[in-house]
């Protein structure tokens, strides 16, 4: 697996999700977000926590008119996998590759703790790893979580079994508990929690390894 | 052509500077006899801009005027110490040629003025002392002193205070570990917001501020100046009074998205090459800054402050040189790497400007507009900054304690979790992003946090501590026992302590009772870390919290860290299990005087603060970490005692526990040296064994197990209690 990490001028998970996918065997690859193309081979874009632009207005906005995020979406439109994980989230609603968007959170405070999820779909390759229904502990992190979809949307997203992640305890006010969601063709997942952020048990945590070991073992290189 | 005495009247119209009157010498801080001084050292008397250099260089807060003299009382030196105070911040070793770099710093009257800015700006200016000197920083802690809860501006406080600091480190991306927060009427007119960090760093690429080399460009790195903050550290030199709020326009305001980017472009150029020397502007900005590199280097400086990016229009040189905007740094810079940090810069945006050089005399040459608006001796700034011996009174003994009525115990327990002192605070740690870089092994919660180093098994233990009732009531004894307290804390976890920074948040300095607790704590708090060696590295002194007369509690924060060589062997991580037994480790007299039962059941503060016994306390940390892979969890006694400690461990594990004490003194007592211990009961027994050996007081004081808490006859449903405790905090100060 050939992953390229995106680093905005604010990321600041963008070591952390380096980590993860190396720790799952890819050759990882970082990449500024001024450079107009991803490198050669890429078999999935990590697109990493932090304030990409600082976010004093709309989160992700701003990092969602950077040359790479042109990239992002022409990978994606390859069919190309996208990781998003909290800001990296937040990046890839405001680029259109996955619906809804991301507002303060319920109780307007920034929140930094373990949730419990559960995992709603199996079917795609972030969370093949898991068992159906299985409940995973992964940690929030984020001031602008909740996530809201119209209701023609949820109703699609439902339909299509797009909804990766819901939280069992909904920590932000997210629409109908919705903590991931994937794109129509299954290969862009974007989640507030973050699994980097679970995949060492000094972390005191590893129920994020499912993710990165599955999409390693679904994305071997050519 | 214009006539000569029409430009010069146009000339003083631009820069309109006022005249220097006695008036407007008091309003810079500076007394009648500091002011003689600096007519001695110009032989003329200063103009506004100069005036205005001097207040920012010889108030409290820079020059340290009131506690230099005992400042350097205070142990500094041992062989895990690479820099001790003095640079940006202090550093120790700890082994494979790796070093960490921290320091604690105040910013506590911005906070009181403005808390969301105020707090997030303390956070931004002690991360930037950590990676000016080349370090990137891996954790942060802060310690908070609020008044009342049911003060009027305490809610206010608390919000923007917790907001502010999580806004600034959530977004820079730096894990908030630990930290305290108390409440206490004496700090209703002054809030304390202490900010702690660390960074890690390569030991032989480590960066300091003292400039070298004649004629070598002096360079402005990252935001640009704007009218914020001028004359900030003035105004944190004073007490306040019913014009605080016009106070406000003295708070800067902080942009941690400019601070990421400084610190990423900052490492980026020191390994270029490119960086001679480099100091971040905080406070007194421009200034402090500027003399600060050529006061170290033997040099001069002269800025020609045309080239100074600006914020805002029409600046004078004397708001530049006075303005705190954040995010700044200034650089000597090798000349011939010029395009290349140049090229670093621009990559991340920011600004990199030529602003002046450096001199081969001791003057500081201000220039603006073609013209010389301050030209001083550049020593005289800091090195003839005014040094006080100040009248200083010994605080009396203590008054011996009067009778503690006797109380049931639970109902102890139960008034002690509902006080927001001593409820569970994650109220306040979940808005602060703890796990970011990946690499936090123990969260906030209770005792040390505790953060990896990036690729390593090692790991660095952070404590943050001070009990200011203590200090008040004995400061001497008051001082030790911060100090000790951050060393059980460390060793609790297996760490090792390493070193320590202090933060003294005082009141008036000019008041001799005051003087004489500065003292005091400076005493106990120099004898605790030559003791339990962990040499003072870095620091900061706070003065004038006091409102319309009124002084804060003394409070000399200890920030200390510790190694864990190896996370396997050495780390004490473990929970409590069912069935374990509960061992006390150290010798318990009921001391009850100052303590949390007589604070928080009986409004009381009265008696003598414990005494510390320095060497137990050494050789009960030295029995822990000796026999860490004996122990499954541990944690230190300090306020509420032994009920306290024990329920605190019982409630994180989800486990009871029955202790078999009942008498308040036990169960309550604040007695020093002392832990709790959980293992299983072989473990136990082998404990026993070895303290035996060494003569260390231990004895089984009951066992985890069931699911209520049980003091002596007494017992409450663990639930019932737990739920207290995780509510009070956002129930009762929120």
């Amino acid at each position: 697996m050939r992953a390229s990490v995106i680093v905005f001028p604010g990321s600041n998970c963008d070591r952390d999700m380096a980590v993860a996918f190396e720790r799952a065997g890819a050759d990882v690859t970082m990449v500024w977000h001024k450079d107009d193309h991803l490198p050669e081979g890429t078999d999935i874009v990590g697109v990493p926590g932090g304030f990409s632009f600082g976010d004093y207005l709309r989160c992700g906005a701003i990092a969602a008119k950077s040359p790479i995020s042109r990239s992002i979406v022409a990978h994606a439109g390859r069919g190309g996998y996208v990781l998003g994980v909290c800001n990296g989230f937040q990046v890839l609603t405001e680029t259109g590759l996955l619906p809804g968007a991301l507002m303060r959170n319920a109780n307007l405070k920034f929140i930094c703790k373990p949730v419990d999820l559960t995992v709603e779909t199996t079917q795609s390759a972030f969370t093949s790893g898991y068992r159906p229904g299985q409940r995973i502990t992964v940690p929030v992190a984020h001031h602008d979580g909740n996530y809201q979809v119209d209701e023609a949307t949820l109703a699609l997203l439902e339909a299509e079994d797009r909804i990766a992640l819901r939280y069992v305890d909904n920590p932000n006010g997210s629409t109908a508990d919705i903590a991931g969601v994937l794109s129509a063709n299954r290969r862009v997942l974007g989640m507030m929690p973050h699994p980097e952020r679970a995949v060492d048990a000094a972390h005191g945590g590893t129920d994020g390894v499912a993710m990165f070991r599955a999409l390693s073992e679904a994305l071997v290189s050519a | 052509m214009k006539p000569a005495n029409e430009a010069a009247a146009g000339d003083n119209a631009v820069t309109q500077e006022p005249e220097i009157t006695e008036d407007l010498i008091a309003a810079h801080g500076i007394k009648p006899d500091e002011y003689a001084n600096i007519l001695r050292i110009l032989n003329r008397a200063p103009n506004f801009t100069e005036l205005g250099i001097f207040s920012a260089m010889w108030n409290e807060h820079c020059s340290y005027k009131s506690s230099k003299k005992w400042l350097r009382t205070l142990p500094t030196e041992g062989p895990q110490v690479i820099c001790g105070p003095g640079e940006n911040a202090g550093i120790v070793d700890i082994g494979d040629g790796q070093a960490l770099v921290f320091k604690m710093e105040s910013h506590n009257h911005p906070s009181y003025i403005e808390p969301y800015q105020g707090a997030a700006t303390g956070v931004g200016g002690i991360l930037r002392d950590v990676f000016t000197m080349g370090a990137r920083p891996i954790a942060a802690m802060n310690s908070l002193s609020f008044g009342e809860v049911d003060h009027p501006k305490t809610r206010r406080l608390v919000h923007g205070v917790v907001e502010g600091i999580g806004g600034y480190g959530n977004c820079f991306g730096v894990p908030t570990i630990g930290g305290e927060v108390r409440f206490h009427s004496a700090y209703n007119g002054n809030c304390l917001v202490n900010a702690f960090a660390a960074g890690l760093i390569d030991a032989d690429k480590i960066f300091y501020s003292a400039a070298s080399g004649v004629g070598m460009p002096v360079v402005y790195l990252g935001a640009k100046t704007g009218r914020d903050g001028v004359g900030g550290a003035t105004m944190a030199s004073a007490e306040f009074d019913d014009t605080i709020e016009e106070k406000r326009p003295t708070v800067q305001v902080g942009d941690p998205f400019t601070e990421k980017r400084l610190m990423e472009a900052t490492l980026e150029l020191m390994a270029t090459g490119a960086v001679i020397s480099i100091q971040d502007m905080g406070a007194a900005g421009l200034t402090c800054s500027a003399v600060e590199m050529g006061d170290k280097g033997g040099l001069g400086i002269r800025l020609d402050l045309d080239n100074v990016p600006q914020r805002e229009e029409n600046m004078t040189p004397y708001e530049m040189m006075l303005s705190e905007s954040q995010e700044r740094m200034l650089m000597v810079l090798e000349p011939s790497k010029e395009a290349e940090a140049r090229a670093v810069f621009e990559k991340w945006d920011l600004d990199f400007a030529i602003v002046g050089e450096t001199l081969p005399e001791d003057r500081f040459v201000i220039m603006h507009q073609g013209a010389c608006k301050a030209d001083l001796p550049l020593r005289a700034l800091s090195g003839e900054a005014p040094e006080y011996d100040r009248p200083w009174e010994e605080t009396a003994p203590a008054e011996p304690l009067d009778d503690v009525p006797g109380i049931d115990p639970i109902d102890g327990l139960r008034a002690l979790i509902s006080s927001p002192n001593y409820a569970a605070k994650q109220w306040v740690y979940e808005q602060y992003d703890h796990m970011v870089m990946a690499d936090t092994v123990r969260a906030p919660g209770l005792g040390a946090g505790v953060v990896r180093v990036h690729g390593t098994n090692k790991a660095i233990a952070f404590t943050s501590d001070v009990t200011p009732r203590y200090v008040k009531a004995n400061p001497v004894e008051g001082g030790k026992q911060a100090v000790a307290e951050a060393y059980r804390n460390l060793t609790a976890v297996g760490a090792t302590p390493l070193a320590t920074t202090d933060n003294l948040n005082f009141g008036n300095p000019e008041k001799p009772e005051i003087m004489g607790q500065f003292v005091g704590a400076i005493k106990g708090i120099g004898e605790a870390v030559a003791a339990l060696d962990m040499p003072i590295v870095s620091g900061n002194v706070s003065l004038y919290n006091e409102t319309d007369g009124v002084g804060i509690l003394p409070t000399p924060t200890i920030g200390a860290v510790g190694l864990i060589r190896d996370i396997d062997a050495e780390l004490i991580s473990g929970q409590v299990r069912e069935g374990h037994v509960a061992l006390l480790i150290g010798e318990t007299k009921g001391h009850l005087g100052q303590s949390a039962l007589l604070a928080e059941v009986f409004h009381r503060e009265d008696g003598d603060a414990p005494q510390v016994d320095l060497v137990a306390e050494k050789r009960h940390g030295d029995f822990i970490l000796a026999n860490r892979a004996l122990i499954k969890a541990c944690t230190d006694l300090s306020d509420g005692g032994l009920a306290l400690a024990a329920f605190e461990m019982a409630e994180a594990a989800g486990v009871g526990v029955h202790l078999e004490a009942h008498d308040t003194p036990t169960l309550f007592g604040e007695d020093q040296a002392r832990y709790l211990v959980a293992c299983n009961f072989d473990e136990a027994e082998a404990l026993m064994v070895e303290a035996g050996k060494l003569g260390i007081p231990i004895e089984t004081v009951g066992r985890f197990t069931g699911h209520a808490i049980r003091l002596g006859g007494s017992d409450a449903p663990l639930e019932d209690l737990a739920q207290i405790y995780r509510t009070s905090f956002e129930a009762r100060a929120t």
